[in-house]
């Protein structure tokens, strides 16, 4: 945690209110999401108990398994889940998509959940032995390339709402509590007369804010849920049509208590996100989510076979490679869209903001073949300065332009004296605007968004001797879809 | 008894017959200052001769430099080739030898016996530049994804690192890959010994670096299996003082201790601080300080010299409090001082090193802050004297934060383990404890 972020932490404890720690929001929020509130059984390894799923805040859709434990069941809520997740994911399915499908989940709990149920499903067979509608391994194809996306830290394809609220505020609990959405909702937005830590403490009462899953509450479980689930199971087994009607139907309405409240929740931190200006890069970001999309779909209608279970030595290699280059350059493209995020680097002296002091735009480099503009400007400053010369920094405000570092004079504030390269025009003249006047605010960073090469990889059927050698190929089997918890 | 310069002689020929009966490779386990780079110099030579064509890999350019000069001086007639990035400046000890080309394009340096490079640069050659034999320096610091970009170049190789230093990193937290055999966050040592598990492994024995009294306790608290033994012996090492103080600070206590018994610890008072904690900034700029202000003098089997900025290092977990100290010490108007990460400080060696705890003033007890590696390397880069700065109540905080990490299926277990280490080293500390303020 950066010295700005708990300081912001320190002043939400103290005046009982969340703290901005963003001026604009990072993340792309689509208009028309799709909420999901997965609720499992607890005991069992990724058993699906319920779920409260749909695009619109005033119409929410509950599923149900009447009885988890039956394997049958829980692929007929996949199924089921098909069924809404399915036209959803469709009506965004054209060719070369402007936009994506996007979920929303409310904690990192219900990802793993999501990305087990996706496990589960993707290699079921549709013929043969227990064979399941086609609409469920698709669904389980979807979930994975969600879940997997998921883990791409600038992707905004699957939100994960607390998450994302605690990168936009900061609270007085710890980073354990901010996983619960009521607490941070409470913190961020509290309802009239509360303040922030006054509504984080009221969300711990799980009657009035019953948790948003995967785990339900164990006193609701043991009180409610145990004896209706029983009800479900002894009117079965008397076939009872009416009774089981019955209890169905009061399984489902306690269920819905438990889902409801985090279902308006969700819904208002949509609305406490959207308040939000967006980030100048978000919209870059989202193209490359829904160019994923588009190839993923096209890769489907292709008929490549379901995610592997595990990445093999070279797509770990690449996949780590691609995660860590989309890391820094999201830190980087933060840090320029928020002048909040670029504090932190001034604080480590990787930034730096001052004053043009003094200019010379129109400055000739004539040592070298030919001549060329090298304008030098001088930025005094009271942050510290790590660059040193021959350091090549950018500028949010230009960045195409590089400025290499020429003298730091380190008295207090200090000057340092830059000269600029590219982004001025073709001629000897810089373009108007193109080099700081005296006067003018500026910032420059050590790190830019510059475009960097990805690395490149052997195909894995060249895999060395050093990581096993090529993988052998892929046959589909009916052993694909089992589990050692299953 | 045997003698040092034996033990490791024996160990050398026994690793270079290996290199001559392999199908694939040779691992060597190098503890600090074992001569690992002389190791890496005699091999490729070795190799050379033999008539195999070599390509070295190192992972950073100062390394490949340093690797160039020494290949270059030992076997004076050896055409080698030092493969560079497009804005690579040779350093003078390389563009000082006429046998060494140097040129961004392998193609350009294939007549060369040996070519050496980072390994960044390989992984961008094409496979025309493929070479029968690698030999691969500090291989512990290099990520098992980064071997297997390079890994179509060479039919064999001789990996050489220390195991006791840092693991290299990823800034992604993900358990997608624990478990693997070819989990790309391992080092290439790892994975190498996971696919081929009959690859010998050899140890070098004998620490050159690390004086009589720091050896055993290195040794024990991170090396626990192979463990190494000092080449020099008891008293050979000393550190005097050309002046004297008057009367006596604590900072003087400390200096004192150190240079009689090779280690002190300059504990200041209990307290959870800020990462860049300025009473410790300021406590380990005043000790370097204070070793050039008396006039430290070396004495060793090299024999007597004096310890200059340039001999000093101060060794720090994070690059915040790394620039705190260096603004410190340039408020003292002291320069030349080595002032890094434990990141940065691999490989290096110095008189006197002064190391900023990884857990002074934390509330809590990370792996990250745990890590061995960072304070093994931390407390191994000198031949005389390493001063600990630290505030107090580590080993009550260790006692707090017992490690936790989850044990995973299919992961080999490492060792040393960070809490113990840390343990072994303060308990030993203990007995050089200067109590400052």
């Amino acid at each position: 945690m950066s010295t700005l972020r708990a300081l912001a932490r320190v002043i939400a404890a103290e005046r009982q209110f969340a703290q901005p720690i963003c001026t604009v929001r990072h993340v792309h929020v689509s208009d028309r999401p799709l909420v999901v509130i997965p609720l499992a059984l607890s005991g069992e390894a990724c058993a699906p108990l319920a779920a409260m799923v749909g695009d619109d805040p005033r119409e929410p859709g509950l599923l149900l398994v009447p009885e988890p434990r039956d394997r049958d069941q829980r692929f007929a809520f996949a199924a089921e889940l098909a069924g809404v997740a399915g036209p959803y994911i469709d009506s965004y399915a054209h060719d070369e998509p402007d936009d994506a499908p996007q979920f929303l989940l409310p904690n990192p709990a219900a990802v793993a959940f999501i990305r087990l149920l996706g496990r589960s499903t993707r290699f079921r067979r549709t013929e043969g032995a227990y064979a399941v509608p086609a609409a469920v391994p698709l669904l389980g194809r979807w979930l994975t390339f969600y879940t997997e996306r998921a883990e791409v830290p600038p992707s905004s394809l699957m939100l994960v709402l607390t998450d994302v609220l605690a990168g936009h505020w900061a609270t007085g609990q710890s980073p354990m509590e901010d996983q619960n959405l009521s607490a941070i909702i409470g913190w961020i937005d509290p309802p009239p007369g509360m303040t922030g830590a006054q509504a984080a403490l009221a969300a711990e009462d799980p009657v009035r804010c019953p948790p948003a899953g995967p785990a339900t509450d164990p006193t609701f479980d043991n009180e409610v849920l145990e004896a209706r689930m029983l009800a479900v199971r002894t009117a079965r087994s008397t076939g009872d049509g009416r009774a089981l009607a019955r209890a169905t139907a009061r399984m489902a309405e306690a269920l819905r208590t438990q889902l409801e409240p985090t279902w308006t929740l969700m819904w208002r931190a949509v609305d406490l996100l959207r308040a939000l200006p967006e980030g100048g890069h978000v919209p870059g970001r989202w193209a490359a989510d829904c160019a994923a999309f588009g190839s993923y779909l096209d890769y489907l209608r292709g008929g490549g076979p379901p995610q592997a279970k595990r990445d093999g030595a070279v797509s770990a290699a690449r996949r780590l490679a691609n995660l860590e280059r989309a890391q820094e350059r999201l830190a980087v493209e933060r840090a320029y869209d928020d002048s909040l995020i670029m504090a932190e680097y001034r604080m480590t002296g990787e930034a730096f903001a001052g004053t043009v002091v003094a200019a010379e735009p129109d400055r000739i480099d004539a040592t070298g073949k030919r001549r060329v503009l090298r304008p030098r400007v001088t930025v005094e400053t009271s942050d510290m300065v790590l660059a040193r010369p021959g350091a090549v920094l950018t500028s949010p405000a230009r960045p195409g332009q590089e400025a290499k570092v020429i003298e730091v004079l380190d008295d207090a504030p200090s000057q340092v004296v830059l000269e600029l390269k590219g982004g001025m025009g073709r001629s000897l003249t810089p373009e108007p605007g193109s080099v700081p006047a005296v006067g003018e605010r500026v910032c420059y960073a050590t790190f830019s968004d510059r475009f960097q090469p990805t690395a490149a990889f052997p195909p894995p059927e060249e895999t060395p001797w050093t990581h096993g050698g090529p993988p052998p190929q892929y046959v589909p089997r009916d052993e694909d879809a089992t589990e050692v918890w299953s | 008894m045997t003698s040092a310069a034996e033990l490791a002689e024996r160990a050398t020929s026994e690793i270079l017959a290996d290199l001559g009966r392999t199908q694939r490779g040779v691992v060597v386990d190098s503890p600090p200052g074992a001569g690992k780079s002389t190791l890496v110099v005699r091999a490729a030579a070795a190799l050379a001769d033999a008539g195999e064509k070599i390509m070295v890999i190192a992972q950073t350019n100062e390394q490949v430099d340093d690797l160039t000069d020494r290949l270059a001086d030992a076997c004076p007639g050896l055409m080698i080739g030092r493969l560079s990035g497009s804005d690579y400046i040779p350093a003078e000890r390389v563009a000082r030898h006429d046998t060494v080309t140097v040129s961004t394009k392998a193609a350009d340096l294939a007549g060369c016996v040996a070519v050496l490079g980072t390994a960044h640069k390989w992984a961008m050659t094409s496979a025309d530049a493929a070479r029968p034999w690698a030999v691969v320096d500090e291989a512990y610091q290099m990520r098992s994804d980064l071997l297997l970009r390079v890994a179509h170049l060479f039919d064999r190789a001789l990996l050489v690192g220390d195991p006791g230093q840092l693991d290299p990193f990823s800034t992604i937290e993900t358990e997608r890959w624990t478990g693997l055999t070819w989990d790309p966050m391992q080092s290439a040592v790892a994975v190498l010994l996971r696919h081929n598990p009959d690859i010998p492994v050899h140890a070098l024995p004998v620490s050159w670096r690390l004086p009589a009294m720091a050896a055993p306790v290195v040794s024990e608290a991170f090396y626990p299996f192979t463990g190494f033994a000092a080449a020099t012996g008891e008293r050979e090492r000393r550190i005097e003082f050309t002046t004297r103080p008057f009367g006596m600070n604590v900072l003087d206590q400390t200096l004192e201790t150190a240079a009689r018994s090779g280690w002190a610890l300059h504990e200041l008072p209990a307290r959870h601080s800020m990462r860049t904690d300025a009473e410790v900034a300021a406590a380990c700029a005043a000790l370097a300080v204070r070793f050039l202000q008396r006039g430290a003098v070396a004495h060793s089997e090299r024999g007597a010299a004096s310890v200059g900025g340039s001999r000093i290092a101060v060794g720090t977990a994070h690059r915040d409090q790394a620039q705190a100290v260096r603004s410190a010490l340039r408020q003292a108007g002291v320069t030349g001082v080595t002032v890094d990460t434990a990141n940065s400080l691999q490989g290096r060696e110095f008189d006197v090193t002064i190391a900023w705890h990884p857990l002074s003033g934390r509330r809590d007890a990370t792996a990250f802050h745990l890590e061995s590696g960072r304070l093994c390397v931390l407390t191994s880069r000198h031949r005389h004297a390493c001063v600990v700065v630290a505030r107090a109540g580590i080993p009550e905080l260790l006692d707090a934060h017992p490690s936790t990490d989850p044990v995973y299926l299919n992961v080999p277990v490492k060792f040393p383990d960070g809490w113990e280490a840390n343990q072994a080293l303060m308990a030993h500390l203990s007995d050089y404890k200067v109590r400052a303020l």
